[in-house]
C-alpha cells in the first residue's frame, strides 16, 4: 500500500510503504517503523484489572466522570481529531478541565503568540525556498529524523535544489546528532537563549556596540558572525524545540525569537516554527481552539471555557490536588509528568484510553483498549505545520476507535446531566 | 409541515415589496399553498411582521486555518460569554466567535447561510473540519488560486484548457466553490519580501503578471460555466491611491458576458477605494469606483464596511499583512503556503475619533449608498472591517439619512472634506437592502434555491418584528437596528432554530461544493500536477478532501 | 561528587520504544544518565556503574554513560527517571522546568529501580 501515513511524530511523513503480507512499513524511521510494528496490547478493557467488556468499562467510566466534582481530561496528542473533538465536548459538558500534552511540550509557543504572533510558513515553503535553516535548541536527527530529508536539511525544492545550497546551523547547550550534521554549531550555556536572542536582535538592528564580548558562553565574534548569515539569507527558517521551550523563560524564549523574525522580515524573509512532537499534537490544540476558544489549560466549571496556564494546565491542576477524577487518553503522564503531579493522579480514580500497556496503565482504575489511528483506524490529522492529513485504515481490528468510545461516553453523560 | 400566516413578505427575487401573505412549508422546502394539508401545519402567525428569507453572507472568514490562528493569538477576544453550556454548547467571542457561536449568532439574526471567503488549498480539510463544527448555517468555502504556481504555468504556457481543468481538478480537490482570487501575484512576490504594485507588474519567478492571472482565470471560470464567477481580492489593498487599481481591476470585466450572473465580483471594496497619496492626505475613491460599477452590467462588489470597534485583520494578503504591521506595531501572524498561497493575521481596531478609521468607515457606507442595489452586497469582510453580528447596523444606515447625521457627528471631522457621505441623501429602500443581503448575494454566487421565497427555494426564512407597512425607516432607525439585530424567528430548513435570540433547536446545515469535472479532461493536466508535486511537503495521493469525510455534503455539478 | 546542569530530552531509542513502557527495552532507553568525559573520569566511573542524582526535588539511581557533552552538563532521556529530579513549578506557564536543574552527582552502590518499583515509590 502507497501513500502511508506514519502517526508518530510530527513530520508525519506521508511517503510510506505497507507490506500486507510481511505486515512491515517500508521508508519510514526508527520511531516510524516501531509505530507500526507489532507490539504488546491491553487486551481487554479492565476494571481495577480485571477484564470487562467495553460497555462495562464505558459505563465504569460515565460512573467517575459525572460523580466527580471536577474531572481532568488529558492527553489527546496521539489521537485523531474526530476523537479530541468528542473529547472537548465532553469536558464541556462535564465542566471538567481540558488540557492536551502541549502543556508540557510547546504550549510557551502559544503564549509567544499571543505575545506577539507568529510569523510562520508550511513545511513546503521551507523545502523549497530556505537557504539557511536553524535548528535552536531542537535535535530532529533523534526527534524527528525524517525531517531533515524530507523539509529542511537535504529536501529538494524549488529555488534551493539541494543540502548544498542550504546552510544549516544548530543552537544547542551540547553537542547533539543535529549539531554533528550542521554546517555550523552555536554552543550556549543552558538557560541563555534569551540573551543570545537579544544579542543578535541587538546586532542587527545596527547597535552591535551595546553587544559584551561574550554571552551565554558565546564569543561575539560568533554571534556577529551568525548575525550576518542570518541577514544575508534570501529566505531563513527557525525550527525551535523543546530546548526552549523547557528551559529557563519558556515562553520568553520563543517571544524574544520571533521578534528577532520580525526584525528580519524587514530586510529580507524569515519564518520561525515550532516542532511539534506527536503526529496530532497540534489538532489537540486547533480542535478545542475552534469548538470553546483557547488550545489548552482549559476549564469548564463554570459552564463556558475559561483559560489560564498557571490554574488550569494538567501538571498544576495535579500538582494543586484541584482533580478528583481523571481521564487520560493517547498519553502517558505518569511516565512524563514531575514525579509531584503524579503522586495525586495515583490518588483519584484514573480512565485510561489507549491502545498500548503503558505506565499510566499502571495506576488506571478503568482502562478501555483502543484502535491505532493510521494502522487500524482512519482519522484527520494535523501535521506540525498544521497542514491536515488524513490517516488510513490499513489493517481490521476488533478495538474501537478512540472516537467510538468517547463518543458512548459521551452519550450516556448527556443522558445523565441533561 | 410550516404555515406562515399573515406575514408581510419582503422577496425581490420574485418581486414581492411588502405584500401580505401566507408561506408554506414542506419537507425543507418552499411550496404552494396546495401541496400542505392546513390541518397538519405548525402555525405561525406573522400578522404585522416582516417575512423574508434568511441572510446570506457571501463573504466572510469564518472557517480554516487563519480563523482559528486568530483565535488563538486573541484570547482576549474569547473573554465575552455568549452562551453557558446546557441544552446547547457553550459559546465564546467578542469580535473573533467560536465555531458553534458563528452557527448561534448568524442564525439568531436571521441569517442562514455563510461562505469562508479565502481557503488554502492544501488546507482544504481543516476549513472544512471548522465548517463542519458551525451550526445552524448552510455553508461552502472559496479556494485561492491568485498565487497558486500551478495557475502561474498554465497561463505562461497560454493553455486555456489546461487551466480550465486545473480549476475544475483543484475546486474538486478542495470541495471548494468557486474562484477565489487574493493580492494575484503579490503573495508570490512577498515570498521574496516585496508585492505587486500594478496589474502589469511582473509576478516574480514566473512570466505572468496580475492582469494575466485575473483575466485568465474569468476565461477559465465562464467557459466552465461555473454557479458563481472569479471572485476578486484586488492588488494594493488598504494602499492610499488604491482606488485606481480597483477600477483597472473592474474593467477587466469588460468583454465577458454570462445571462445569469455577474463575470467578476470584486469584494470588500471599502478597503480597495482609497483616494490621495499617503496616509496624510488619503481620501475616499468611492465614488469614482460606483460611477464605474454603476455603468457595467457584468461586475458585482460588496462593500467590506468597517465597524468602530474591535476587529481583526486576516486575510490571504500576506504582504499587506506585514505592511499593517509595521504601520500600526500590531502583532502579527503569517503562514507562507507551500506553492499556492499565504495568508496574514493583525489584531486591529476601528475608533471613531482616528481620521483613518472614520475615512474607512465612511468609504464602506459610501459604497453601499452609491452603487445601484443591485450590484452591491452588504458585508463587513468579517472580522476584517467588523462583527457580521452588526450587519443590522449597515442596513439601517443605509436606510436613514437621519442616522447617518447623527453618526457623522460622533466620528473624525476628516471625513466631511474627504468623502461625499455627508452630502449623500439617498435612503436605500427595505426592498432594496433585503435585495442586498439575500437575494443578490444568492444570485451572485450561483446559489438558486437561496435568498428567496419562491416555491422550490430551500425553507430558510427569518420573521423580523417590524412591520415594513407601518415603518418609518427613516426616523425609526433605532427600532430598525434592533429589530434586525433580532430575528422574531429563524427557520432553518423548514425548523424553527431560533425565537426572539434564543436557541430552540440545533441543526448541522450543508456544504455546497462545485463539480465541474465533467467540463474537462483532467488528463490534460494531471502530467504537470505530479510533476509539481515534487514541490510540495506532501503526496499527490495524500492531497485533497473526499466527500465522505464532510458531515453533510451538498454537490452541485456542473454540465 | 560533581554538580552539574542537568537536561532531559528526547532520544532516538526512548522514542522507539515510548509505546512500550513496560519493555526491558524502554527500562534501558530511560534509566541512565550522560556525563561529559570529565566528569565522568572524576568520579572515577566505568561504564555500567551507578550514580545517584540529586536535586533539590528528588533523587534517583541511575546508570552512568560517556558522552560527548561540555563538562558540567549531563543528560538523562525524558522519562520516569528524569521525572523524579526535575522541576515541577511552572512559573505561571503549565510548564515544568525539564531542563536547566542542578543536580549533584555521585557514586553509588545502590540498585537502578524497575519502572514499576520506581513508580510504587512516589
Amino acid at each position: 500500500m502507497q501513500d502511508i501515513i506514519c502517526t508518530f511524530c510530527g513530520s508525519v511523513c506521508d511517503d510510506g510503504e505497507y507490506d500486507l503480507e510481511k505486515r512491515k512499513v517500508k521508508k519510514f524511521c526508527k520511531l516510524g517503523s516501531s509505530k507500526f510494528a507489532e507490539k504488546e496490547r491491553i487486551k481487554a478493557p479492565m476494571i481495577d484489572g480485571k477484564e470487562v467488556s467495553y460497555e462495562e468499562a464505558i459505563e465504569k467510566a460515565v460512573e467517575i466522570l459525572v460523580n466527580a466534582k471536577k474531572p481532568l481530561l488529558y492527553g489527546w496528542a496521539s489521537t485523531a481529531n474526530e476523537a479530541i473533538r468528542v473529547g472537548v465536548i465532553l469536558a464541556e459538558k462535564l465542566g471538567g478541565v481540558y488540557d492536551q500534552c502541549a502543556s508540557v511540550c510547546h504550549a510557551p509557543g502559544t503564549l509567544a503568540m499571543i505575545e506577539e504572533g507568529l510569523p510562520g510558513a508550511t513545511l513546503g515553503s521551507v523545502k523549497n525556498r530556505a537557504d539557511v535553516v536553524i535548528f535552536w535548541g531542537s535535535n530532529p536527527m533523534e526527534a524527528h529524523p525524517r525531517h531533515g530529508t524530507r523539509y529542511s536539511i537535504s529536501a529538494k525544492g524549488l529555488l534551493v535544489k539541494d543540502r548544498k545550497q542550504r546552510k544549516i546551523i544548530v543552537v544547542d547547550v551540547r553537542p547533539t546528532k543535529t549539531a554533528k550534521i550542521a554546517d555550523m554549531f552555536v554552543q550556549i550555556k543552558p538557560g541563555y537563549d534569551y540573551a543570545i536572542i537579544s544579542a543578535l536582535r541587538a546586532i542587527i538592528s545596527g547597535n552591535a556596540d551595546v553587544v559584551p564580548n561574550e554571552v551565554g558562553g558565546v564569543p561575539k565574534e560568533k554571534l556577529v558572525e551568525l548575525a550576518e548569515i542570518m541577514k544575508k539569507a534570501k529566505y531563513g527558517a527557525i525550527f525551535y524545540g523543546l530546548g526552549v521551550t523547557q528551559s529557563r523563560g519558556r515562553d520568553r524564549n520563543i517571544e524574544n525569537a520571533i521578534k528577532l523574525v520580525q526584525l528580519l522580515n524587514r530586510t529580507t524573509r524569515w519564518v520561525i516554527w515550532p516542532m511539534r512532537g506527536h503526529y496530532n499534537v497540534v489538532g489537540a490544540g486547533e480542535v478545542p481552539a475552534w469548538e470553546v476558544g483557547y488550545q489548552y489549560a482549559i476549564d469548564f466549571s463554570r459552564g463556558y471555557a475559561r483559560f489560564s496556564p498557571a490554574e488550569f494546565s494538567a501538571v498544576e491542576v495535579l500538582l494543586r490536588k484541584d482533580c478528583d477524577a481523571a481521564l487520560i487518553v493517547a498519553s502517558d503522564p505518569v511516565a512524563h509528568f514531575p514525579k509531584m503531579a503524579v503522586k495525586h493522579l495515583k490518588q483519584i480514580p484514573v480512565i485510561q484510553i489507549d491502545p498500548f500497556p503503558n505506565m499510566t496503565t499502571l495506576i488506571a482504575k478503568v482502562v478501555i483498549p483502543s484502535a491505532v489511528y493510521g494502522i487500524e483506524a482512519e482519522g484527520t490529522v494535523y501535521r506540525m505545520d498544521c497542514v491536515p492529513l488524513r490517516v488510513k485504515k490499513i489493517l481490521e481490528t476488533n478495538y474501537w476507535t478512540d472516537e467510538k468510545i468517547l463518543e458512548e461516553i459521551l452519550k450516556r453523560v448527556e443522558k445523565l446531566r441533561g | 409541515m410550516l404555515w406562515i400566516k399573515n406575514g408581510i413578505v419582503v422577496d425581490p427575487k420574485n418581486k414581492i415589496n411588502a405584500e401580505k401573505m401566507d408561506i408554506f412549508v414542506k419537507n425543507g422546502k418552499i411550496v404552494a399553498e396546495s401541496d400542505v394539508k392546513k390541518e397538519d401545519c405548525k402555525i405561525i402567525d406573522a400578522s404585522g411582521k416582516l417575512v423574508v428569507a434568511g441572510g446570506v453572507d457571501m463573504h466572510a472568514h469564518i472557517a480554516g486555518s487563519k480563523i482559528n490562528t486568530g483565535r488563538t493569538m486573541r484570547p482576549e477576544e474569547m473573554r465575552v460569554v455568549r452562551n453557558i453550556a446546557g441544552k446547547f454548547r457553550a459559546t465564546l467571542g467578542r469580535v473573533l466567535l467560536t465555531a458553534p457561536a458563528i452557527g448561534y449568532e448568524y442564525a439568531k439574526m436571521g441569517y442562514t447561510t455563510s461562505f469562508e471567503a479565502a481557503q488554502p488549498p492544501i488546507g482544504a480539510l481543516h476549513t472544512h473540519e471548522e465548517l463542519d463544527s458551525i451550526p445552524m448555517i448552510d455553508k461552502g468555502a472559496l479556494p485561492v488560486f491568485g498565487n497558486w504556481h500551478l495557475v502561474f504555468k498554465c497561463i505562461e504556457e497560454k493553455n486555456l484548457e489546461k487551466l480550465k481543468a486545473l480549476v475544475a481538478w483543484a475546486i474538486e480537490r478542495t470541495k471548494g466553490f468557486g474562484v477565489k482570487v487574493v493580492n494575484p501575484g503579490g503573495v508570490e512576490a512577498w515570498m521574496y519580501g516585496g508585492n505587486v504594485k500594478s496589474l502589469d507588474d511582473q509576478v516574480p519567478g514566473f512570466n505572468v503578471t496580475p492582469r494575466e492571472i485575473i483575466t485568465w482565470l474569468i476565461r477559465a471560470n465562464e467557459e466552465l460555466g461555473l454557479p458563481h464567477s472569479v471572485h476578486l481580492h484586488c492588488n494594493n489593498l488598504g494602499v492610499p491611491g488604491n482606488y485606481q487599481t480597483t477600477i483597472e481591476s473592474i474593467k477587466l470585466a469588460n468583454g465577458f458576458r454570462n445571462p445569469k450572473r455577474q463575470v467578476l465580483h470584486v469584494t470588500h471594496v471599502q478597503f480597495n477605494a482609497y483616494a490621495g497619496s499617503s496616509w496624510r492626505d488619503a481620501a475616499s475613491g468611492a465614488a469614482e469606483i460606483a460611477k464605474v460599477v454603476n455603468s457595467m452590467d457584468n461586475v458585482t462588489i460588496d462593500m467590506g464596511a468597517a465597524i468602530f470597534g474591535h476587529a481583526t485583520a486576516m486575510t490571504g494578503d500576506a504582504p499587506f499583512q506585514f505592511s499593517l504591521h509595521k504601520l500600526i506595531g500590531a502583532r502579527w501572524s503569517n503562514k507562507d503556503t507551500e506553492v499556492e498561497t499565504g495568508a496574514g493575521i493583525v489584531p486591529i481596531g476601528y475608533l471613531p475619533s482616528n481620521p483613518v478609521h472614520s475615512l474607512q468607515w465612511a468609504i464602506g457606507l459610501e459604497l453601499g449608498l452609491l452603487v445601484d442595489s443591485n450590484k452591491v452586497v452588504l458585508t463587513t469582510d468579517y472580522p476584517n472591517g467588523g462583527p457580521f453580528t452588526e450587519y443590522p447596523y449597515v442596513m439601517a444606515m443605509l436606510m436613514s439619512k437621519k442616522m447617518r447625521e447623527g453618526e457623522l457627528k460622533k466620528v473624525h471631522q476628516y471625513v466631511q472634506k474627504t468623502t461625499t457621505l455627508p452630502s449623500i441623501d439617498t435612503e436605500k429602500t427595505l426592498y432594496e437592502v433585503i435585495h442586498m443581503t439575500r437575494s443578490l448575494p444568492a444570485k451572485v454566487l450561483g446559489l438558486e434555491n437561496k435568498g428567496h421565497l419562491g416555491v422550490g427555494a430551500d425553507a430558510d426564512i427569518a420573521i423580523y418584528n417590524l412591520n415594513p407597512l407601518e415603518t418609518d425607516f427613516s426616523n425609526e432607525f433605532e427600532k430598525v437596528y434592533k429589530s434586525f439585530k433580532t430575528a422574531e424567528y429563524t427557520i432553518k430548513g423548514g425548523e424553527i432554530i431560533t425565537k426572539n435570540g434564543e436557541l430552540v433547536k440545533e441543526v448541522f446545515g450543508k456544504t455546497f461544493w462545485v463539480d465541474a469535472r465533467k467540463k474537462v479532461d483532467l488528463e490534460v493536466i494531471m502530467p504537470d500536477i505530479k510533476e509539481y508535486f515534487n514541490y510540495y511537503s506532501v503526496q499527490l495521493g495524500n492531497y485533497g478532501v473526499e466527500e465522505r469525510w464532510l458531515k453533510n455534503p451538498s454537490r452541485l455539478e456542473v454540465v | 561528587m560533581v554538580v552539574v546542569e542537568l537536561i532531559t530530552g528526547r532520544t532516538l531509542d526512548q522514542g522507539a520504544t515510548v509505546e512500550e513502557k513496560l519493555s526491558d527495552e524502554y527500562f534501558n532507553a530511560v534509566n541512565y544518565i550522560e556525563l561529559s568525559e570529565e566528569d565522568f573520569k572524576q568520579l572515577a566511573l566505568k561504564e555500567g556503574d551507578r550514580v545517584k542524582v540529586v536535586t533539590d526535588f528528588g533523587e534517583v539511581v541511575v546508570f552512568a554513560k560517556k558522552s560527548e557533552l561540555p563538562k558540567g552538563i549531563a543528560f538523562i532521556p525524558m522519562g520516569p527517571y528524569a521525572n523524579a529530579v526535575i522541576d515541577p513549578a511552572t512559573d505561571g506557564t503549565g510548564m515544568p522546568q525539564f531542563k536547566g536543574i542542578k543536580a549533584r552527582v555521585e557514586r553509588t552502590e545502590e540498585r537502578v529501580k524497575t519502572i514499576k518499583e520506581l513508580l510504587e515509590a512516589i
